[in-house]
């Protein structure tokens, strides 16, 4: 299967602003399914965005947030062409990983 | 005295002339006229909403005003209908277990062709929809249909819609008495009122489009099937043009009917048709 990630990420040359959209169905589990059995939690805990060995992004997240999750942010610094790493943990110790470059 | 009577006659005169070419026009609207219907449907949207270029109808709410245009713009940018694009390019790709594929069921190989949906089929004498098309497409292949609703089917209609993008709806009425009764039929269902609301597709999407309800706004009934399947935050995924009339149904409290029952087909061929010229621009996202 292809990467749950999808990243954009444009230097203006002071700053790089990323656009994130990650797919996973983010169960806060408080919801039952049609049969009224409850859905066990299951969402992401922890998304990183890594540039140049160093954390640009931290978020810690629970089961607040929504299904298929976007994000948007910018930070100071970031070359066109270098490489931007984007990684989510969730609580059932599942992740995914990829890498950007940035335009 | 003399001069008064002229203008006297000629007054009268003038009114049997209103009167004639009043009358004309209610005669001709006896026998249906697909093609003056979709005239008079796109001018009275075209004059509610004069800031709204005829085109820009099939974005729906997001052509309703600029706060919510550049809200669209933000999330084209990064489309929450980008996952389900992709698995349904996959799957549109993949064979059959019989070696065959979609592209063996349609014209152009399925490509580029989602203005052409749905047709009136002459030998079937029925309206035959994109989405019932597919699936015939698998069972004739020995594959299990999909649900109407979402998931698969929304991901394959959405990959054909996304090929099409851009080409104006060209829904034909062949002349065939059965043809111009499905899209009539059609025309009966967007207008009668049902449920317990006593709703019909028009109350909401002819009278009060731009207009809210709870939360959401309106989407014009004009351009609402070009943007289809549609990624609807409320519902949290994808839906197809069958989940978005079982739904309206539901919420208008009355009971839908099954996915692509004659009446949804007609209704669709209906509305299909009064769209004609606009752009598909499918898949879609909406609040």
């Amino acid at each position: 299967m292809s990467s749950t990630i999808r990243v954009r990420a444009t230097s203006s040359g002071e700053t790089t602003e990323v656009q994130a959209l990650i797919q996973h169905p983010m169960d806060s589990g408080f919801v039952r399914d049609p049969k009224g059995e409850p859905i066990p939690p299951h969402f992401i805990q922890q998304l990183t965005f890594e540039y140049d060995g160093k954390n640009v992004f931290v978020a810690d997240w629970g089961p607040a947030v929504s299904k298929d999750p976007y994000v948007k942010f910018s930070f100071k610094g970031g070359k066109k062409g270098d490489d931007l790493k984007i990684s989510w943990v969730d609580n059932k110790g599942a992740s995914d990983a990829t890498t950007a470059k940035i335009q | 005295m003399r001069s008064a009577i002229h203008s006297a006659s000629a007054a009268v005169a003038l009114a049997a002339a209103v009167a004639i070419t009043a009358v004309t026009p209610a005669a001709a609207a006896e026998t249906p006229d697909p093609a003056a219907d979709a005239r008079a449907f796109q001018k009275f949207f075209t004059e509610k909403f004069p800031k709204v270029k005829l085109q820009d109808f099939v974005n729906g709410p997001y052509s309703m005003n600029a706060d919510m245009h550049r809200q669209w713009e933000e999330k084209e940018q990064f489309p929450p209908y980008d996952f389900s694009l992709e698995a349904g390019k996959e799957m549109f790709a993949k064979p059959f277990k019989n070696g065959k594929s979609y592209a063996d069921c349609f014209p152009n190989q399925g490509i580029g062709i989602r203005q052409n949906y749905p047709y009136f089929d002459e030998k079937e004498g029925k309206v035959v929809t994109l989405e019932l098309a597919l699936n015939r497409c698998r069972e004739a292949n020995g594959e299990a249909p999909f649900s109407y609703l979402k998931d698969e089917m929304a991901a394959l209609t959405a990959y054909m819609a996304f090929t099409s993008r851009g080409k104006p709806f060209d829904i034909k009425i062949p002349n065939d008495p059965r043809a111009l009764e499905a899209y009539e039929n059609g025309k009966r269902y967007f207008y009668t009122r049902r449920g317990q609301l006593n709703f019909s597709c028009a109350s909401c999407h002819v009278q009060n489009p731009g207009e809210r309800i709870r939360a959401e706004v309106l989407a014009p009934a004009l351009g609402i099937l070009n943007a289809m399947p549609i990624y609807r935050s409320e519902w949290g995924g994808m839906g197809t043009i069958s989940r978005r009339f079982t739904t309206c149904n539901s919420q208008i409290r009355g009971v839908p009917l099954e996915p692509q029952a004659d009446e949804y087909r007609d209704v669709e061929y209906y509305l299909s048709y009064l769209s004609n010229g606009l752009p598909i621009s499918g898949p879609g996202a909406r609040p």
